[in-house]
């Protein structure tokens, strides 16, 4: 198993720059997906520290050493493809064993790998079938199985949960987190899917148009959005924007929203008087019929445990999470109370967010 | 119900529906193998039931086709061929029944072979270039890609035999005239378009995950092409051989103006047959109708690699 090291990566395809200067680590033994909207460079990045794709500028190094212009085959990683790419020629057996016989690995060698691995992956009762009649969990398992057979330093997973359907897709994220806690692999997941990449990775790396905007933990990514982009792509409802014309003060503590002062964490910069933005999960909203802050009900979602009430205020449309147990009229004026110690602002000319005390320990990609 | 109606002819052809389109296959069918019934026929007939008028359907079949397709003759008095031996072969008898006596074997199988030899050479070069080209067009970025293919494509775009005089000059000079090798050559040119374009479609089609995946997995190009896109492009390629073996097999135009020794094919070779008093239509049709197996055999052993879809349902689209 290996650190990958992204260092200033840049692809340009023609006259458009699919990845804009990457720089990322992933440690050994760590989980990171790469999650963005399609079209964001995702795929590139994961191609390029393939060795699918050779980058326009940067380095790319594994476990220190420099790879960047090294053949795909000489990099010792696994990839596991969108479609899977099992060879349709051979059967599950011969598929999960082909890269052992690319190494020369003796034939008794790689049927006991082979069957060890289809342990791990409990498909042992398929070994002999061929990959066409395979339901769409298999396959992915088959597709896993040709990864980590020759234990490689690090896996790359190109959405390999993209073709299956949503229940199934549940029960592989949480497969492929166990498996990762089991191996401890390096893995790099490209994914557009906010909820997997949540519930799987120890590191996010947020990108948009080529950029990496934001890479964290999932829960900084989530708590403490690096831009507005970040904050408005994670989240189901994303967060919440009131949006008003000020300056910023160092050291404030409070903002003026319309007519309204509201609490937010200490602002450790100070601004020119211009567009910002408040943002707020919905789930730091709550009702509270003395709050400042007044709206009309526009409408409700009721979830089950919950619901998501959209609010009209004066400075844009506000969701919030709260119990299901309060039925809300269409009209009706509620009073909001925010959270104030989970609030972010944004400078909405740049989009990134303004440093305060909520973001001190936050880590910019 | 009349929706049902409609929706179920939509699915599934009705039984009157598949009665008429059967026989509408079978009609077809006759009319292709009347030709062939005809040649095959006419190959046991004797010389006179060959050429009577109206064609008869029921004879008494004959060997002497073959015999006089494979054998030169010489005409004899009676009394010398009362002089010879008991005949040594059905074919002997057959010629001194007509007065003749075998002289050696004909051209028939040298030019038979040359046809042979021409043809799946000629095939294998054109399918083996066309293979690689056409992958090299389907993957790589490729320099003006568009151009170059349609420059190959533009060599399909007049009769071939339009270039006969420059290439009939060329092979004097390069001394490729009447050779295997010329033949070869020229029908590796005029094929190798075709393979090109027609492979590119079977190879587009072959999703390149496989080969990168081959790759990562430690593999060379060179041996993800082997291992994993050729396999897979068989069916391509069984197709493309068939069509590129049948023009050369049947190539007629050419074969005549460039050869008439020793690399001489069967097309220009067959009508040359010629009888006692006119042409020896039951030999031509000896030499036709076994002229036509080669191609069979290589059509129905190909047959199960041109309708196997062996990618069928391994990717998900």
């Amino acid at each position: 198993m290996a650190e990958i090291r992204v260092e200033n990566l840049r692809k340009q395809f023609g006259d458009f720059a699919a990845v804009e200067d990457s720089t990322f680590t992933v440690q050994d033994g760590e989980f990171l997906a790469l999650l963005g909207p399609s079209g964001c460079g995702k795929t590139t990045t994961l191609r390029m520290i393939a060795g699918l794709e050779l980058p326009t500028s940067g380095r790319i190094l594994l476990d220190g050493e420099d790879v960047t212009f090294n053949r795909a085959s000489a990099r010792d990683i696994a990839f596991v493809f969108q479609l899977f790419a099992l060879y349709p020629h051979m059967n599950v057996r011969r598929n999960i064993g082909f890269p052992l016989l690319s190494q020369g690995v003796p034939k008794a060698e790689i049927r006991k790998r082979v069957e060890e691995t289809a342990r791990l992956l409990q498909i042992g009762h398929i070994l002999d079938r061929s990959v066409s009649g395979l339901a769409g969990g298999d396959r992915q398992r088959v597709a896993l199985g040709r990864a980590i057979v020759r234990r490689p330093k690090c896996f790359l997973m190109d959405e390999p949960l993209g073709t299956l359907d949503a229940e199934f897709r549940e029960v592989m994220v949480h497969e492929l987190r166990e498996l990762h806690n089991r191996i401890h692999a390096t893995t790099v997941y490209v994914t557009h899917d906010q909820h997997e990449a949540m519930a799987m990775a120890d590191k996010i790396a947020v990108m948009n148009h080529g950029i990496i905007e934001q890479y964290g933990t999932p829960q900084e990514i989530y708590n403490r959005p690096a831009s507005m982009y970040v904050a408005d792509f994670i989240g189901s409802p994303p967060m919440n924007f009131l949006r008003f014309r000020s300056g910023l003060e160092n050291g404030a503590t409070s903002v003026t929203v319309g007519e309204v002062a509201i609490r937010v964490p200490q602002v450790h910069a100070a601004r020119e008087p211009g567009e910002l933005a408040l943002g707020v999960r919905p789930e730091h909203v709550r009702f509270s019929d003395g709050a400042p802050l007044r709206g009309a009900v526009y409408g409700s979602e009721y979830l089950g445990t919950n619901q998501i009430v959209s609010v009209e205020t004066a400075q844009g449309m506000v969701k919030a999470r709260v119990p299901a147990n309060r039925g809300f009229s269409i009209g009706e004026t509620v009073g909001l109370e925010l959270d104030s110690e989970k609030l972010s602002l944004f400078d909405c000319a740049s989009g990134k967010a303004v440093p305060s005390s909520l973001y001190a320990e936050v880590r910019h990609g | 119900m009349s929706n049902a109606t409609s929706a179920h002819s939509v699915v599934e052809p009705s039984a009157a529906t598949k009665r008429i389109a059967g026989i509408i296959v079978v009609l077809y069918a006759i009319i292709t193998m009347v030709p062939l019934a005809w040649i095959f026929m006419t190959s046991f007939k004797s010389p006179p039931d060959s050429i009577s008028y109206p064609p008869k359907l029921v004879f008494t079949p004959t060997l002497e086709g073959y015999c006089n397709l494979f054998t030169t003759r010489t005409r004899q008095t009676p009394e010398y061929i009362q002089s010879l031996g008991p005949p040594q072969s059905t074919c002997d008898e057959i010629t001194r029944s007509r007065n003749m006596v075998i002289a050696g074997p004909s051209n028939y199988w040298p030019r038979f072979t040359n046809s042979m030899v021409i043809a799946f050479g000629s095939t294998f070069l054109a399918v083996f270039l066309g293979t690689l080209a056409a992958y090299g067009f389907s993957r790589f970025r490729v320099p003006l890609a568009d151009d170059l293919l349609f420059f190959i494509l533009s060599t399909r775009m007049m009769p071939p035999i339009a270039v006969a005089i420059p290439i009939y000059l060329m092979y004097r000079e390069l001394g490729l005239s009447d050779t295997a090798l010329g033949m070869i050559l020229l029908y590796t040119a005029v094929n190798v378009s075709l393979a090109v374009w027609l492979l590119k479609g079977f190879i587009d089609e072959i999703p390149r995950e496989y080969e990168e995946a081959a790759m990562i997995d430690g593999y060379t190009r060179l041996q993800a092409f082997r291992k994993v896109v050729l396999p897979q492009a068989t069916t391509g390629i069984a197709a493309t051989a068939i069509f590129c073996l049948i023009f050369a097999w049947n190539e007629y135009a050419f074969a005549v103006l460039l050869t008439s020794g020793s690399a001489q094919t069967a097309p220009p070779f067959i009508p040359t047959i010629i009888g006692e008093g006119g042409m020896d239509w039951p030999a031509v049709a000896a030499g036709t109708t076994i002229f036509l197996v080669p191609i069979l055999v290589f059509t129905i052993l190909l047959r199960k690699q041109l309708l196997r879809g062996i990618t069928f349902g391994a990717v998900r689209k």
